[in-house]
């Protein structure tokens, strides 16, 4: 049998509150009824994807950032390391050394170039990996402690805990956080295939227009998937057609999804027609030529 | 002066639409901040005409200057992000994994790597329909450090509005609790909390209100599409007063919203049902609430 | 004693900047010899991390007994001036730095 690694399908959108959460639960929902299915949520500020599953928590950890810890026995207060640091933080207050750990990128430099090896790193939890499992589905979150900044790092640890748990899983899910920069980035550049979610109105058309340039920039191939269609006007599609993007399904704008959504549940079960565009989304995905490695 | 920051943890929740209308209920008295840079929307209701506009250079990314390069490989073992590769012998530097820690740029040997500011966007100074100005910005695609562009954006509002003596500088924050958001938030007078009562409304600001606690700042909160679920939205209501934040009202699900949006107007422009008259309810409480 | 400020200005008649990390100057007044100087932050306002840290230093150097400001040092600023003997007062946002002193010396100010 040949080696697969799985097939990485990340869901993200500019604008937030498009329904990438939606989407991603439905799909992977949907897919776990025929076979195992790893849906990662990556939104690690504000992971919402859990509250549509009651799942088995299979496995918890700490996810940690490695700091300097101020040794004063060793420290000669030379005052070099405050000056290494480009993210202010450490600084020195006459006789002692200060630490703020949520400012701290993690870069080793003053660990490593302290002469008198005064700060030897030593990890901190910065937030919780949970992984829960519900039949063939695997949930899999990072959740960032409220206050800290750096999303990316809790973002890299989920996929690869994901690649290195599930490897034989076919499909991981990402469910990708909002905007267009660094965690977006970290989310979606190493997925086989972006579907970004907007919605027809002037706000989800320009947040597009700018996730499909991030998108292009990465090199990736990716398809759009239209929510509330029927809302508000055609831009989204005549611009997906003068762009020759694909369009891989549309949701249509109702009341009652909104409804089933606000309550935490599914929405395809209630929706014949959303399960065959989720079937129709899926197989295009695996259809797509993998991006490139 | 006063600043207040109207941000709201999950994304979608009208945030954008309900800070706009506040912006033209208030007029030529503020100054409007668009600190949602990753995905800026507020020009798109206030015709702004781009009249000052300048680069923003984010922090700095290392770049390896080949000539001199004797490839030693130093770089490549102390960079913890793996921003550095190799191939054929030459060391390149990803920038899109590069994080700006200066690190490699100190320890190289030959001096070899330089510190260069990146190109990361653009903002702007407009002036908007409501014979104010607007202070927004356009981030690159996947570039670094909004945050710092967050902070750019409120820094040339505020001073804009100390400047022409503007009553209220009015912020259009981000979604989420990260570092654009911290960004907008640090020097705020008053948050305004949009949220919505859906299992992910409820989760995302009860996360954003505990950062807005850590900042000791007076908030204030606005149930959009308060009838979609109104289990939830008494779920929030409680939530709201366990936390002493003061609830500011409740608005309808309501398409009124795009269609404002696809007319290019705000809401309280758009003159039809009950909706302008709330926004103009509530805004008069934040009023009050900052003086 | 040493008083600072965070303030848009640098004289009497500036106003707070309710700011602490990111104030436009520091304004320090000496009650002995009845000086005021001011001091640009400027440099610091505009970095995107570690405004409060970077203040904090400075504040260090400065070596003040009180400091009157506005909204108050967000957490990572507090932790560091909690190093410091140092009364910090807060609330002293929309009033002049004339105003706020005098409302520091009859005890008006809230501390933090």
């Amino acid at each position: 049998m040949i080696n697969r690694t799985p097939f990485k399908i990340a869901i993200a959108s500019g604008k937030g509150g498009t329904g990438k959460t939606t989407l991603a639960t439905n799909l992977a929902a949907c897919i776990a009824e025929q076979q195992e299915v790893v849906l990662v949520d990556l939104d690690v500020e504000e992971p919402n994807s859990g509250l549509f599953f009651e799942g088995r928590l299979l496995h918890s950890e700490d996810n940690l950032k490695m700091i300097p810890q101020w040794d004063e026995s060793k420290c000669t207060l030379c005052g070099l390391c405050p000056k290494l640091c480009n993210f202010h933080a450490i600084i020195q207050l006459g006789p002692s050394i200060l630490v703020f750990p949520e400012l701290c990128h993690s870069c080793y430099a003053c660990s490593e170039l302290c002469p008198a090896g005064a700060l030897p790193m030593i990890p901190r939890a910065i937030g919780k990996l949970n992984h829960f499992q519900n039949g063939r589905l695997h949930h899999i979150e990072s959740r960032l402690n409220v206050g800290e900044e750096q999303a990316v790092a809790s973002i890299a640890k989920s996929k690869k805990y994901a690649a290195d748990k599930l490897p034989y899983v076919n499909v991981h899910l990402y469910d990708s956080p909002p905007g267009t920069s660094c965690p977006v980035v970290e989310a979606i550049k190493d997925a086989d295939f972006v579907i970004l979610v907007t919605e027809p109105t002037p706000f989800g058309l320009h947040d597009l227009t700018l996730a499909v340039e991030t998108t292009h920039k990465l090199e990736k191939s990716f398809g759009v998937v239209i929510n509330r269609d029927g809302l508000g006007n055609n831009e989204v599609i005549r611009y997906c057609q003068a762009e020759n993007i694909p369009v891989l399904a549309r949701i249509p704008n109702n009341r009652r999804i909104a409804e089933l959504y606000s309550a935490g549940r599914l929405i395809y079960p209630e929706f014949p027609e959303i399960r065959e565009a989720l079937k129709d989304i899926l197989d295009y995905c695996l259809s797509a030529e993998r991006s490139r490695p | 002066m006063k600043e207040i920051v109207v941000i709201s943890g999950k994304g979608g929740t009208g945030k954008t639409s309900i800070t706009a209308s506040f912006a033209v209920l208030e007029g030529t008295r503020v100054v409007l901040a668009d600190c949602d840079v990753d995905a800026a929307d507020m020009h798109l209701l206030m015709q702004p005409d781009f009249e000052n506009e300048d680069n923003f250079f984010s922090g700095e990314l290392a770049y390896i200057d080949q000539s001199n390069c004797t490839r030693c490989g130093l770089c490549e073992q102390i960079c913890r992000f793996d921003a550095i590769s190799v191939s054929n012998g030459k060391y390149t530097i990803n920038p899109i994994d590069c994080e700006g820690c200066g690190y490699c740029a100190r320890v190289c040997p030959t001096q070899t790597i330089i510190n260069k500011k990146l190109m990361a966007g653009k903002w702007y100074i407009s002036n908007i329909k409501t014979g104010s100005h607007m202070v927004h910005a356009r981030l690159e695609a996947g570039a670094d450090n909004s945050g710092k562009l967050v902070a750019k954006v409120k820094n040339e509002a505020k001073e804009l509005a100390l400047e022409e003596q503007k009553e209220y500088v009015l912020v259009d924050g981000s979604p989420g609790i990260g570092c654009p958001v911290i960004s907008s938030l640090s020097g705020a007078t008053f948050v305004v909390l949009v949220t919505e009562p859906s299992v992910s409304g409820l989760h995302d600001l009860m996360r954003v209100h505990q950062l807005v606690k850590k900042f000791k700042i007076p908030s204030g909160c606005i149930i959009n599409k308060a009838d979609i679920n109104p289990e939830k939205t008494s779920e929030i209501k409680d939530f709201l007063l366990s936390e002493e934040i003061i609830h500011l009202g409740d608005l309808p699900y309501n398409e009124d919203f795009t269609k404002a949006m696809i007319e290019g107007k705000t809401i309280v422009e758009l003159d039809r049902g009950t909706l302008p008259a709330n926004l103009k309810d509530i805004w008069e409480q934040i009023k009050i609430l900052t003086t | 004693m040493k008083i600072a400020f965070t303030a848009d200005g640098t004289n009497w008649d500036a106003m707070i900047d309710p700011r602490f990390g990111r104030t436009a100057y520091l304004v320090i007044y000496n009650e002995e010899s009845d000086e005021l100087q001011g001091f640009d932050n400027s440099a610091v306002k505009n970095e995107a991390h570690g405004a409060g840290t970077a203040t904090s230093q400075r504040i260090f150097e400065l070596n003040p007994d009180v400091l009157i400001t506005g909204n108050g040092p967000g957490d990572t600023a507090a932790k560091a001036l909690a190093h410091m003997k140092l009364k910090i007062f807060t609330g002293a946002q929309d009033l002049t730095l004339r105003q706020a002193f005098e409302k520091y010396k009859n005890g008006e100010l809230k501390e933090f």
